[in-house]
């Protein structure tokens, strides 16, 4: 009977687990789902990470290439990422050129690198004006349940923190680049951003992590990204109904945890990959 | 007291700024805004037919095309429609035309900084001059943050290059709260926190504006 007052009425239904202060799932309004991650998983790339954000799953893949520089900075390498929704993740998307919700997060997780520096686009460079490394993150969304930019920026995070690099020599008398397979080098992470989404029902009660069904009766969405100096990196709310001040301190206090959450459990993981070696 | 760590600037400047209204023959609505030296130029259809795999049962279906001056469309044009089409839907009451199209069409004319809060005042003056029903007016104002923590609002190409923080809102008109937040750069939350009471205090000069040049449009000179 609940399943039939789900399908005809599910803004009712909704409504009916809010009033407890809960939701459908079970979780408390400011709770998130499950994070699990896995790294390492793909041995083709220089990094790669996996994240399951209660259904939602997001792999990252990191592969470096080496480039010339850009005129604009010479002294710099750069980062491309891309955010990838084929159909397998939900029958919302269909084949073809990437549409609207791929590009838009593609270039929000391009904004965060920038914003964020979550790594000095320096170290990247190898000579300047000459060479320097480029780093393509793939981003493939296999399981769409809502929450999309959160899963995408744990992965980008946790991805970069497990890339390594070959080192690279300029020879002197051929001037040509030399890539040493045998000496890797980790990436130098300078800060931790996460994301931490949140969606408002009914332009008043405030819920953590919207899952795919609740994404779509949300009257507005917003993402904040903090690092781990409290810092803000983003706030990213694409319209929808107005947020107050006093929310807006709430959401911003829930983010400030829950990247402390993400970054211990990032450690945690890290380490567990590193000590059988 | 506690020291603020953010210095405000004395008054809340905005680059003069001017519209026009209907001005294109062909859309339903039209409107160009410029701010300073950045122009925008914006054009309404609807509402109009619409394509069955886009109908939406109860609601009108709201498009936003950006093109920008040079070029086609890119991924940076797709983030700003998002941001665009999202404050355009939670204003309009869309609910009044069911399995229709509502098609908003922003051109950038000349972008001198501050373009995603120029695209959002050409959009609601599009809005208002196609005659569509709005719950709320709304308008942008974006601010910036420079390396000496000084908040510099509706900042021209030149010193947003300088600016280690851009912040972009859409204030709504009738509470005057954030509707949209778009942002590049880091920030602290004091900071935040400043810029938007900064907007709120630049938006009562733009709907001050919306409201003289409605008032003059529609008066009857005798």
């Amino acid at each position: 009977m609940a399943a039939g007052f789900k399908t005809a009425e599910p803004l009712e239904y909704h409504r009916s687990f809010l009033k407890e202060q809960c939701r459908s799932d079970g979780r408390e309004l400011s709770e998130f789902r499950v994070t699990t991650l896995n790294i390492g998983s793909i041995s083709t790339a220089d990094g790669s990470a996996l994240v399951k954000l209660g259904n939602t799953t997001v792999i990252c893949g990191i592969k470096a290439e080496l480039s010339n520089p850009t005129v604009e900075a010479p002294g710099k390498g750069y980062m491309v990422p891309n955010v990838d929704l084929p159909p397998l993740c939900s029958s919302r998307f269909r084949p073809g050129p990437p549409g609207e919700q791929a590009q838009a997060a593609s270039q929000f997780i391009a904004d965060i690198i920038e914003s964020s520096e979550i790594i000095k686009t320096e170290d990247l460079c190898i000579e300047r004006g000459k060479l320097c490394w480029v780093l393509y993150c793939d981003l493939l969304c296999l399981d769409h349940d809502g929450n999309l930019l959160d899963a995408c920026v744990i992965a980008l995070l946790a991805a970069l923190q497990n890339t390594q690099l070959p080192e690279v020599t300029v020879s002197a008398d051929t001037s040509l680049p030399e890539v040493n397979f045998e000496k890797k080098r980790g990436l130098k992470i300078h800060r931790h951003p996460v994301a931490s989404s949140f969606g408002v029902f009914d332009k008043s009660i405030v819920i953590v992590d919207p899952t795919a069904e609740e994404e779509s009766l949300l009257t507005s969405q917003l993402t904040v990204v903090t690092d781990e100096e409290e810092r803000l990196c983003s706030m990213h709310k694409p319209g929808g109904s107005s947020l107050s001040g006093e929310k807006l301190q709430e959401v911003i206090g829930r983010a400030v945890v829950r990247q402390r959450e993400v970054q211990i459990l990032i450690g945690k993981v890290l380490q567990s990959v590193k000590t059988p070696q | 007291m506690i020291a603020m760590e953010v210095r405000k600037s004395s008054d809340v400047s905005l680059r003069e700024f001017g519209c026009e209204q209907n001005l294109l023959s062909r859309p339903d609505g039209s409107a160009s805004f410029v701010q300073g030296d950045t122009s925008v130029l914006a054009g309404m259809y609807g509402p109009a037919e619409v394509k069955v795999s886009k109908e939406i049962y109860d609601r009108a279906t709201l498009e936003v095309l950006i093109q920008p001056k040079v070029g086609l469309p890119s991924v940076r044009e797709r983030s700003l429609e998002q941001c665009v089409r999202e404050t355009c839907e939670a204003s309009l009451l869309s609910f009044l035309y069911p399995r229709s199209s509502l098609t908003l069409i922003l051109q950038v004319v000349h972008d001198d900084g501050s373009l995603l809060s120029c695209l959002l005042n050409g959009a609601c003056m599009a809005l208002m001059d196609a005659g569509l029903p709005m719950s709320c007016l709304f308008c942008g104002v974006t601010c910036a943050i420079n390396a000496d923590g000084e908040i510099i609002t509706d900042p021209t190409a030149a010193q947003e290059k300088q600016c280690r923080a851009i912040l972009t809102f859409a204030i709504d008109s009738t509470d005057r709260k954030v509707m949209m937040s778009s942002t590049r750069g880091s920030f602290s939350v004091h900071e935040l926190q400043e810029c938007i009471a900064v907007c709120q205090k630049a938006s009562e000069k733009l709907f001050k504006f919306y409201r003289d040049s409605v008032q003059r449009r529609y008066s009857k000179t005798v």
